[in-house]
């Protein structure tokens, strides 16, 4: 799921970009609620998830990081309290930048079957004073998993990791 | 098996000014990246335990370039990441069975400890495709101004029946990074995320 939005900062340096962190909650939730519904719309169907943003030309790489909080907080608010960091990946790009984004499970970052990536990218996005934001989920592991490793029915849940 | 290596190709991306603002230090990213061939392109294989050892010994080999592109020590070094592109005769689970089993080990002895997962990306490609690989600090993942990535990309590589491999350090967060959350004076190092 991705979303191009206007970037409120593009072409001047301003020290406190903070405001537009919170103002992007409701967005992120927006964004993943669409995407599970995409997937079927049960949350319990939803094994792995990432994020990321490309930040257009007449931004500065800071401007993407603003999406860690709300992208991660919407997507286990809508997932029901997952557990594991959400993965990510950043760049600054012109239209058509494409962005390998991160993917693991959605409550143990060490189950070794959903370590995985999806490429995402809009033809006309992000214009020089836009930001790109995406969310992925995914329902399974790779296909064809088989090199071992913790497995998604082996976690405990209980730090995120394991 | 050893990784039959085609190629390896190392860079240092060092940012100097941001939204025209003095980055002093700079931030620095150095990414080793290996071209090799891969032993299953073509054919189903069940068992993948030469990819792994094979990762086994990029993780050092890459691990301890990129560090060296940096000029610095190995405890020097903050935040760390991984990825790979298959060539379009292999399979998307090779690139895991490269990363994820044995890669970790020598990539963390090449920049001392590291209690964090090593964050990573994975796709197919062709010819000259990129890959973001992401990047997060080596001791603790919740270290917010050090989730970042970088983007690597080889003119003549992946051909089919090769993988690239490639590893990324830095020795910095992003630059004039300001958006709160775990500082990196403030972690323990000891579980991983803080």
């Amino acid at each position: 799921m991705l979303a191009a939005i206007r970037n409120p900062y593009a072409g001047r340096y301003e020290p406190d970009i903070l405001p537009f962190m919170e103002a992007l909650n409701a967005l992120g939730v927006t964004m993943a609620e669409r995407l599970l519904a995409l997937l079927g719309g049960d949350p319990k169907r939803v094994e792995g998830y990432g994020k990321g943003a490309i930040v257009g030309a007449a931004g500065e790489i800071e401007h993407g990081a603003l999406w860690h909080v709300p992208g991660g907080y919407a997507m286990r608010r809508v997932l029901g309290d997952a557990k594991a960091i959400v993965p990510s990946t950043k760049k600054v790009g012109g239209p058509g930048a494409r962005l390998d984004v991160p993917v693991t499970h959605i409550n143990a970052s060490y189950v070794r079957s959903h370590f995985d990536a999806m490429e995402l990218g809009i033809p006309d996005a992000p214009r020089a004073d836009e930001l790109v934001l995406a969310l992925v989920m995914t329902t399974g592991p790779r296909i064809h998993a088989r090199i071992g490793g913790l497995k998604a029915s082996e976690i405990r849940g209980e730090d995120g990791l394991r | 098996m050893k990784a039959e290596i085609r190629k390896i190709v190392v860079v240092v991306e060092e940012t100097r000014r941001e939204m025209g603002r003095e980055v002093n230090p700079p931030t620095r990213k150095a990414v080793a990246a290996a071209v090799i061939r891969n032993p299953f392109a073509g054919a189903y294989a069940l068992d993948l335990e030469p990819l792994m050892v094979i990762g086994e010994e990029l993780g050092g080999l890459l691990g301890e370039r990129a560090v060296a592109a940096l000029g610095v020590k190995p405890s020097q070094i903050e935040s760390y990441g991984k990825g790979a592109i298959v060539g379009e005769n292999g399979e998307w689970e090779h690139a895991a069975a490269i990363l994820h089993p044995r890669l970790g080990k020598p990539l963390r002895a090449a920049v001392e400890k590291g209690a964090a997962l090593v964050p990573s990306a994975k796709k197919m490609g062709g010819l000259g495709t990129p890959i973001d690989v992401p990047l997060g600090h080596k001791d603790a993942a919740f270290v917010r101004s050090h989730f970042d990535a970088v983007e690597v990309r080889i003119a003549d590589a992946p051909r089919a029946d090769e993988i690239l491999v490639a590893v990324a350090v830095t020795d910095s967060g992003r630059p004039l990074a300001r958006v709160g959350g775990l500082q990196k004076h403030e972690i323990k190092g000891e579980d991983g995320l803080r």
